[in-house]
């Protein structure tokens, strides 16, 4: 478990130290991503415990947004000068964003029935 | 009593009660979410960091004190990036399959996140150091930042309007795809990790593990296509 903890980090690092050499416009954890699936597809499976830690990881991802979330509070008087203009962007930037991307790919690229999902049209259930 | 307040003075000196703080908000911000069937709305970062501010604000705890605690979290979303790369492989035939339908409608997707923030800011009358915040809020934060900085904007704003965006995402993506039919996971994780970064990739694999690799990648994809277009889109439209 631990060694693939530090497999995981050691990827952050080396995209951390990789984006700082070359000045790639990426942060260092996304390129670290890169390295990670790199190596996957070269080694062909995930090991067990790799998946294992991976999980621990991604189960409780919205946990470790939480101190950036709070950091929010820093920023509220920025926020609140130019607050209607700053509010209505971002809302209708933000749905847009959404529907162009969905609808692009679904028409770009139909995908097969077993990827769908089953709602359609309701709120999604948990897996 | 004094024992109790000097424990209090104590604790609140050391990094453990504010980590504690952001554990106990979490889950109650979860419990809440599961309670309620996954319903976007109840967003569990959403309700976590209402509960912890107001914590803060009512005990006169500064920012700098609460993250001395919290950052321990905060580091662990490195980590957590790295290891997107696990359901990435995992669906890596579907990946391959559709890579150029991913690359563009991920740049579509780029494009007019960046064109709808800044037009609708502008029309609104918003300032100048206020669009250029806007622009790039749908990618994740270090490179949302360090865009903003470069073209002139407050990259402290736009700190605070990319998690904004996130939580924004996360809550009315589902209601979006839904209304528009979009059935497949394929499309909706795509969608959601190019307008919500890793907040929308939360949500998206807390739905479906497909939709969370695609967000994952669309993440990845999307800060790139702003890091490179918004540059050169702002010299187009603002010239001078």
């Amino acid at each position: 478990m631990l060694s693939y903890l530090t497999i995981i980090f050691g990827c952050q690092l080396l995209g951390e130290l990789l984006v700082a050499a070359v000045g790639l416009p990426i942060p260092g954890p996304v390129c670290g991503m890169m390295i990670l699936f790199s190596g996957l597809l070269i080694r062909g499976s995930i090991p067990d415990d790799l998946a294992t830690v991976g999980a621990s990881l991604l189960d409780n991802l919205s946990l470790l947004f939480i101190p950036a979330g709070v950091g929010v509070m820093l920023h509220a008087s920025l926020l609140q000068r130019d607050w209607l203009p700053i509010s209505i962007s971002l809302i209708v930037s933000t749905g847009l964003t959404i529907a162009v991307t969905a609808l692009l790919m679904s028409w770009l690229s139909p995908s097969p029935a077993e990827t769908q999902s089953p709602a359609g049209g309701k709120l999604e259930k948990p897996k | 009593m004094k024992n109790l307040s000097e424990a209090w003075v104590y604790l609140s000196a050391s990094p453990l009660l504010h980590l504690t703080l952001t554990l106990v908000a979490y889950q109650i911000g979860l419990a809440l979410y599961r309670q309620s069937k996954l319903n976007p709305l109840l967003n569990p970062v959403l309700i976590s960091v209402i509960l912890i501010v107001s914590v803060l604000v009512a005990t006169g705890t500064s920012y700098a004190t609460y993250f001395d605690g919290a950052k321990f979290v905060h580091f662990l979303l490195g980590p957590a990036t790295v290891a997107l790369a696990i359901p990435l492989y995992r669906q890596f035939e579907l990946v391959r399959r559709s890579a150029v339908a991913i690359v563009c409608s991920v740049v579509a997707g780029s494009l007019t996140s960046m064109l709808s923030a800044v037009g609708v800011a502008s029309l609104l009358g918003g300032s100048r150091a206020s669009m250029i915040s806007l622009a790039p809020k749908s990618v994740t934060t270090p490179v949302a930042m360090g865009i903003s900085e470069q073209l002139g904007g407050l990259p402290s704003l736009t700190a605070a309007l990319v998690i904004l965006t996130g939580i924004l995402g996360a809550m009315i993506g589902t209601f979006i795809l839904n209304a528009l039919g979009i059935k497949s996971w394929a499309a909706r994780g795509l969608a959601m990790g190019t307008a919500s970064h890793g907040l929308g990739t939360a949500r998206a694999l807390q739905v479906n593990e497909l939709a969370g690799a695609f967000s994952g990648l669309a993440m990845g994809l999307n800060a790139l296509a702003t890091a490179l277009l918004l540059p050169l889109l702002w010299k187009l439209l603002f010239p001078n």
